[in-house]
């Protein structure tokens, strides 16, 4: 598998359908914020939603629904187009602001590894770590073995994958066939979203001793 | 490992179920021709509700959604008493929303299909659905334009539907795992005993295939 720069199809497929958990979710949402190409192509799978929608089996609703409905309205008229809430300049996209706040410079980091820093962000899914990443300019992303699928999106400076160099809001989506060592440019330091799957967890307490052996 | 008889429980399990589901999930797309006026019309109604709270208007987009929606909760997983419930969140949702509806960017259908999917995940799994917001200083940042969306508009959306049923009985039951049933690609693919790269590679194609079509299609009509 080739590392690429864009969400690929199955992904973007799985995020408008809603099956995709939310570590990896918050991952594409972060992309799409920078990306036309991908948020293009994310609203032609939603669309796919739509029509299925449409096309679906009508199954009766209960007696008086439409007057339940109207009465948990409540207030006569809907909320005006909502020009209410001024957008807020910064540069995290809005959707991983809503977990990281809009300052990249007020992130809590703590040390990981030799060289590095990371801030863990808690999500709902179970089985994911969603993590920042902010690797010094020219260093190895740390700890860096994971197995199954990993999504990567540049927040702040650069990141360099081989041949493959990586700027700010662009997406390396990575799984373990793909042997790779990614590291900050040498520009300056970088900041990334990194989406990995949750560590395997083990009932028996042997197992787990030995997990970092195995490389499990 | 344990593939193995995994692998041939969930065949036997899919088999059992499947029967019942297929009943539901290959019923052809009956669909009228005029889909894409029901789309037309169905927007007119979002309008009229964000503009004059026009009851009136909600009732007929309640009359056709609602149903539709419950529909597909239940296939979501939940049960009737649940998917009831939330369908009446959802159709609440829509009269309050209804002034962030934008015709250029979903049709009716679609922008419907969000709301119910995001509640539904909140509810099911309680997880959040992360997404961009459209008045994001960080979309202006982006360059160039964004291209004019063949398949999103209300005017493709029964192309949309034509093409879906092109698709193969098999085609149609992977898209209606991943939509209707909330299933991850894994699980899918662990269901129909397949390796996880070919359930990727034939949602791919399926994409691929439907976007191929409606380029066709908008490239035919003048």
């Amino acid at each position: 598998m080739t590392a690429s720069h864009h969400v690929s199809d199955e992904l973007l497929l799985a995020y408008e359908a809603g099956s995709l958990a939310e570590g990896w979710s918050l991952a594409v949402a972060t992309h799409l914020s920078f990306c036309p190409d991908c948020r293009a192509r994310a609203r032609q799978a939603a669309a796919l939603g739509g029509a299925l929608l449409a096309t679906l089996d009508a199954v009766p609703l209960a007696d008086h629904a439409f007057e339940a409905v109207l009465a948990r309205i409540g207030a006569p008229a809907p909320a005006s187009n909502g020009a209410a809430v001024r957008p807020v300049a910064s540069a995290v996209p809005a959707p991983l602001r809503d977990y990281v706040g809009a300052d990249l410079n007020a992130v809590r980091w703590k040390r990981i590894g030799t060289a590095g820093y990371q801030a863990l962000i808690p999500t709902g899914d179970g089985q994911t770590s969603v993590r920042l990443l902010r690797i010094p300019a020219g260093q190895p992303v740390p700890e860096h073995g994971h197995r199954g699928l990993e999504l990567t999106v540049v927040l702040r400076g650069m990141l360099v994958d081989g041949q493959e160099r990586f700027g700010v809001g662009e997406i390396e989506e990575a799984n373990d066939e793909l042997e790779h060592q990614p590291c900050a440019g040498a520009e300056e330091d970088c900041i990334c979203l990194a989406v990995t799957d949750a560590p395997l967890r083990f009932k028996s307490r042997l197992v787990r001793l030995v997990q970092p052996f195995l490389g499990i | 490992m344990d593939w193995p008889s995994r692998g041939l429980l969930s065949t036997l399990a899919n088999k059992r179920s499947g029967s019942g589901k297929l009943k539901m999930g290959t019923r052809r797309t009956s669909l009228p021709a005029d889909t894409g006026l029901l789309d037309k019309k169905m927007a007119a109604c979002l309008s009229a509700i964000a503009e004059t709270a026009d009851r009136e208007a909600f009732r007929i987009v309640f009359d056709f959604y609602g149903p539709r929606v419950k529909g597909f909760l239940m296939r979501s997983g939940g049960n009737a008493a649940r998917a009831e419930e939330l369908t009446q969140e959802t159709m609440a949702m829509v009269w309050r929303k209804a002034g962030l509806f934008d015709p250029q960017k979903a049709s009716a259908s679609t922008w419907i299909f969000t709301i119910a999917r995001n509640l539904r995940i909140d509810a099911f799994r309680r997880e959040r659905h992360p997404e961009i917001d459209p008045d994001d200083p960080v979309l202006q940042m982006s360059t160039p334009p964004e291209p004019h969306d063949k398949l999103a508009g209300e005017q493709d959306a029964a192309h949309l539907v034509k093409a879906m049923a092109e698709l193969s009985d098999a085609e149609q039951r992977l898209l209606a795992m991943a939509y209707y049933e909330d299933k991850s690609q894994s699980k899918i693919a662990a269901e129909l005993g397949l390796p996880l790269g070919t359930v990727k590679s034939r949602m791919r194609l399926i994409f691929i295939k439907l976007r191929a079509r409606l380029q066709t299609v908008v490239r035919d009509t003048p």
